[in-house]
């Protein structure tokens, strides 16, 4: 009888930790941004029609990068955990709180339980009356979540963008324009590229609409700002 | 709390039915109660789309149960349903509507055709059918822009689920019928948005003028039925002042009408050629 080769848990562990970076690295990447009226979303993604950025709920968004099927999965998963509640109870019991926490409860599942750890990342966002009380709850691979501020770059080249937005964020929240700015220009800088508008999709969480705040910018749109 | 990724598609209605089926409306009961029943509302198209209106008033056998309810709901941003018949199961109905609208509009990414809402909610009603037959029914109209034909549609339904569509106006509730009376009147198909206004509310008033389920516009606690127009921009409802002002002129018209000298009285006071000067 053929015996199994011991693995340790630690090099279990490592392995699929890397798999997973490695499959979230080939993607392209996401940017969010908080500006004055509310939370931007930017992300290189040349299908008009596969979104990266959706709407959760009447404040809450989300954003995912690494394998789209595998994202997609939790997406839908997060809209129907959120209908449900919201329906049972109240709107106003809905929280990215509520959310983030069963996105990292179903990865950490996943990624201990699983032979193959999900490979992506995902992005909680809620918009509050001011930017004090907005949230950035920011999943990865293994389920660990981390409350962001200010901004997030995940997927793809993740790190060089973080170093760009962390020396480039302005200490005053940005204008919704500038935010732009920053966010297509770290793209830029990044890739080392032209990214043109049919390359981008960009979506907002805007607090000065009425019930549901999210809303995505129109190709036409965005090639008027940029 | 555990995230549902394997679910039913894209149905709202599917996935509470398979996670939590006793928050389903339209379950199965026996007896006869009575509860609030909700009373007149109207659609009628115009050039650009379609009018909803309906009264505020809510009855309980010969009671007032409330008096300023709402009627008319906003079902997303192209389309309104406006409900008669049993307020409770028929605000639940709504509820639901509206969730299914949202998260169908949500998964898929994109929102449902006008033709796939009416129908979606042609089955709502059949599945209420079990309490409908228990006196609950609900009897919504339906109406919106079909952004497929670049125009306003209005459905009707029977307790069935019986979808029908209506060209040009409809009204429902126990003062249904004298409303579409008025209606059939006034109704032309080149109406502007203002005059199709005035003419639901006039209709409304002519409802609540024969029909005591219906109420007319409260002046005194300043209760106005509830008025939305549906374009290709969107839902907006038409602000309480206004029609404040369009049920002021109307009462105006009438009143002068009404106090023209009647000729044909007949003073059973008085025996008959008796004169008294």
């Amino acid at each position: 009888m053929a015996m199994p080769y011991y693995v340790s848990p630690e090099q279990m562990m490592k392995d699929k930790a890397d798999y997973a970076r490695k499959g979230i690295a080939r993607g392209k990447s996401v940017i969010v941004l908080e500006y004055t009226d509310g939370i931007m979303f930017i992300a290189e993604n040349r299908s008009a029609t596969l979104h990266k950025i959706s709407e959760i709920y009447d404040r809450i968004a989300f954003a995912g990068v690494g394998k789209f099927n595998e994202f997609e999965q939790l997406r839908i998963g997060g809209i129907r955990l959120v209908d449900m509640k919201g329906y049972s109870y109240s709107r106003d019991d809905v929280t990215a709180k509520g959310l983030a926490n069963a996105y990292s409860q179903t990865l950490g599942n996943i990624f201990t339980g699983e032979l193959k750890p999900y490979e992506c990342e995902v992005l909680v966002a809620s918009v509050g009356d001011t930017t004090a009380t907005n949230e950035l709850f920011h999943i990865l691979f293994d389920g660990s979540v981390t409350d962001r501020t200010g901004w997030v770059a995940m997927g793809g080249q993740a790190d060089a963008l973080g170093t760009y937005l962390k020396d480039k964020y302005p200490k005053k929240t940005p204008s919704s324009k500038d935010a732009l700015k920053l966010g297509v220009d770290a793209l830029k800088t990044v890739e080392g590229s032209e990214v043109g508008s049919d390359a981008l999709e960009v979506a907002v969480l805007d607090r000065t609409r009425t019930r549901r705040k999210f809303r995505r910018l129109l190709e036409s749109e965005l090639a008027k700002l940029l | 709390m555990r995230l549902p990724v394997h679910g039913p598609g894209s149905s709202f209605s599917d996935l509470l039915k398979s996670q939590e089926p006793d928050l389903l409306p339209g379950r199965d009961m026996h007896g006869q109660v009575e509860i609030p029943e909700g009373t007149t509302v109207l659609a009628l198209r115009f050039a650009d789309g379609v009018i909803m209106a309906g009264d505020r008033r809510a009855t309980e056998g010969f009671q007032i149960a409330h008096r300023s309810i709402e009627k008319v709901f906003e079902a997303d941003d192209m389309s309104a349903v406006g409900i008669a018949g049993a307020a409770g199961p028929a605000v639940e109905m709504v509820r639901l509507f509206q969730t299914e609208l949202e998260h169908y509009e949500k998964v898929e990414g994109e929102r449902l055709s006008l033709e796939g809402k009416a129908n979606k909610l042609s089955q709502m009603i059949r599945a209420n059918l079990p309490a409908a037959m228990q006196g609950l029914a609900v009897v919504p109209v339906f109406a919106g822009f079909d952004d497929i034909r670049g125009e306003g549609r209005i459905f009707k339904y029977d307790i069935t689920g019986g979808r029908y569509e209506e060209d040009d106006y409809h009204a429902t509730g126990s003062g249904g019928k004298d409303a579409r009376s008025s209606l059939k009147k006034r109704f032309r198909s080149d109406l502007a948005r203002d005059e199709a206004v005035k003419i639901a509310i006039e209709a409304l008033f002519d409802a609540a003028d024969e029909d005591v389920g219906t109420g007319g516009p409260d002046l005194m606690r300043g209760i106005f039925p509830t008025v939305v127009a549906i374009t290709v921009e969107g839902t907006i409802e038409i602000a309480e002042d206004d029609i404040r002002v369009l049920f002021e002129e109307l009462i105006g018209d009438r009143r002068e009408q009404m106090l023209q000298p009647e000729t044909h009285t007949v003073d059973v006071r008085r025996p008959q050629g008796e004169t008294h000067d």
